[in-house]
């Protein structure tokens, strides 16, 4: 299948010089979880804002779904559907009231039932006939997804979608996005919360200083770039490393009782197994041992850290 | 055309107006009711006819141009500076609306607003003095066009205004004084020689005669050159719009 979003050469030059994006080009695949990974200031709020038609390009085009977003733009904007970050909704409407205006300005004929259920899906209902002002942030939260919902879009944009929120309203939100996900629905999520990229995301790219550096499925990047760790917790402290163990990429903690083993895991021979048999060897006793995965996020700071 | 936009924006702008019912109708009806008890009748019963109509009577037009002027900006610029100011302008900037659709919903929505409060002061007025309309096709025609054109000039302020403060400044240091000092109250043929000549510098003048005209037949200056400075007007209202859409200015960053 062809991608749904296509950016290619996109790039954003405020009014005041700031280069905001330098080139982008990305490929935004029907029906995936895309995550955009990326610090605060890296790009990613304008590149969404970009394609949603909220924001001006310098050069460069967008295409959604085959549409181009300036020459087609009703077409390309009637598919999308953004939840941004900041919570701005008009306080005086009722809720349901402004559902049903979302819908009607993306030109959809009004769908009580379809509303009903974007509403109960978000457990809104009861709260259909509240003023926006008397909801919780939560609520507002549920409310500005209802809204981005209420035009039954095929690409939903999630700009830092559970920043600030609860743990409870964050476990219902991915519960939602692998809804919409089974039904069809291309979302595309920002956020600086590593681990729900890593949750959620099929493939993920990763922006900073207005540049794509890397865009990978997300198992694959761990795996490619995922580091393992072997941690021995020691019988009796060591003062130093034997002589015989210097081959090993070996850490001895700062209280000589803990030794810290970091491999390649797509290694064939990590050295797991040598490494023990020399620890006998050299008399070192341990009385524990755990292995870990690098997580998500220790593989993004590092990649940051290469970046010049 | 994106009509269920436009209609979904109208309807919005109007739900405003009916749930701040005090402040968009009552007051005026309040405020129209002072200016007549002070200068309609304290005042009015010491001045003679002016151009043999009743005082009471000859501020009628003024008073509903000064209410359709200060309310037409107010509304409009108020209903796009204010999605601007909380930010929920983003969903009216992605969806699939032309920025004509955008225009003709909220100025719509602003000149309807107006326009029926014009209405409403002219039946509060009836109440007060006795009125006549010669031209009604033409005082109709006056308000719907005075109510757009200063609708589309009030966008225009909503979309420039950074502050709240900016968002008032036009309408409290140019348009009021220009309105009380374009003939709402007296003719302007009362005015000593020079002043009579910088009057005819401003606008509101030509409104206010114009509209006056429809009701009584006189006028301080032609209906003709009081329907072409309305027009002209208008026409600079909509090219500052056509350059702000082209431009995005303070929309589309």
């Amino acid at each position: 299948m062809s991608s749904i979003i296509s950016i290619s050469g996109v790039t954003k030059t405020y009014a005041t010089g700031f280069k905001a994006l330098k080139e982008i080009n990305l490929d935004i695949e029907r029906g995936e979880i895309f995550a955009l990974l990326g610090p605060n200031g890296a790009g990613k709020t304008t590149l969404i804002s970009i394609v949603c038609g909220i924001v001006n390009r310098s050069s460069g085009s967008v295409t959604v779904d085959g549409h181009d977003i300036s020459r087609d733009y009703r077409a390309a904007r009637s598919l999308i559907g953004l939840v941004p970050q900041e919570l701005t909704i008009d306080a005086f409407e009722t809720v349901s009231a402004t559902v049903n205006y979302s819908r009607g300005l993306f030109g959809k004929p009004p769908n009580k039932d379809f509303v009903e259920k974007v509403l109960r899906d978000l457990s809104l209902w009861e709260k259909k006939d509240s003023k926006a002002i008397t909801l919780s942030g939560g609520m507002k939260r549920r409310l500005m997804i209802a809204k981005a919902l209420s035009h039954e879009p095929r690409v939903l944009f999630l700009d830092e979608p559970t920043a600030g929120v609860d743990v409870e309203l964050r476990q219902d939100m991915w519960a939602m996005v692998r809804r919409l996900r089974e039904d069809g629905v291309t979302i595309i999520l920002t956020t600086h919360y590593i681990e729900e990229a890593e949750a959620m995301a099929d493939r993920v790219g990763v922006i900073n200083k207005g540049e794509i550096i890397l865009v990978e499925g997300k198992a694959e990047l761990m795996r490619k770039l995922g580091r393992k760790q072997m941690r021995l917790e020691l019988r009796a402290p060591l003062a130093a490393l034997p002589e015989s163990l210097s081959r090993y990429a070996l850490e001895l903690s700062g209280d000589g009782n803990q030794l810290t083993y970091t491999y390649d895991n797509q290694s064939d021979r990590p050295g797991v197994a040598s490494l023990i048999r020399d620890l006998e060897t050299a008399g070192v006793q341990f009385r524990d041992l755990d292995t870990k995965n690098s997580s998500l996020e220790e593989i993004f700071v590092s990649l940051l850290r290469q970046e010049p | 055309m994106n009509l269920r936009a436009v209609w979904a924006i109208y309807r919005v702008e109007m739900a405003r107006a009916f749930r701040t019912v005090l402040q968009s109708i009552i007051s005026p009806v309040i405020s129209t009711s002072l200016y007549f008890v002070v200068f309609g009748s304290a005042i009015g019963s010491r001045i003679n006819e002016i151009d043999g109509i009743a005082y009471g009577a000859f501020i009628v037009p003024g008073l509903m141009m000064l209410s359709l002027l200060t309310q037409s900006i107010s509304n409009a610029s108020f209903a796009i500076y204010f999605p601007k100011f909380v930010g929920s302008i983003y969903e009216l900037l992605s969806a699939p609306v032309s920025y004509l659709e955008i225009i003709i919903a909220y100025v719509g929505g602003a000149a309807t607003k107006s326009i029926m409060l014009g209405l409403i002061i002219l039946a509060t007025a009836a109440l007060f003095v006795p009125l006549r309309i010669e031209h009604p096709f033409w005082m109709i025609a006056f308000l719907v066009l005075t109510a757009v054109t200063f609708s589309l000039f009030g966008f225009i302020i909503g979309i420039w205004a950074k502050t709240f403060e900016q968002l008032q400044l036009v309408p409290l240091l140019i348009v009021t004084p220009l309105t009380f000092l374009g003939g709402s109250f007296y003719s302007i043929h009362m005015l000593p020689g020079i002043w009579k000549t910088i009057t005819l510098f401003n606008p509101v003048v030509y409104l206010i005669s114009g509209f006056r005209w429809s009701f009584y037949g006189k006028a301080d200056v032609s209906v003709g050159v009081s329907l072409g400075m309305t027009l002209v007007f208008l026409a600079i209202c909509i090219a500052i719009v056509a350059w702000i859409f082209k431009t995005g200015y303070r929309l589309r960053n």
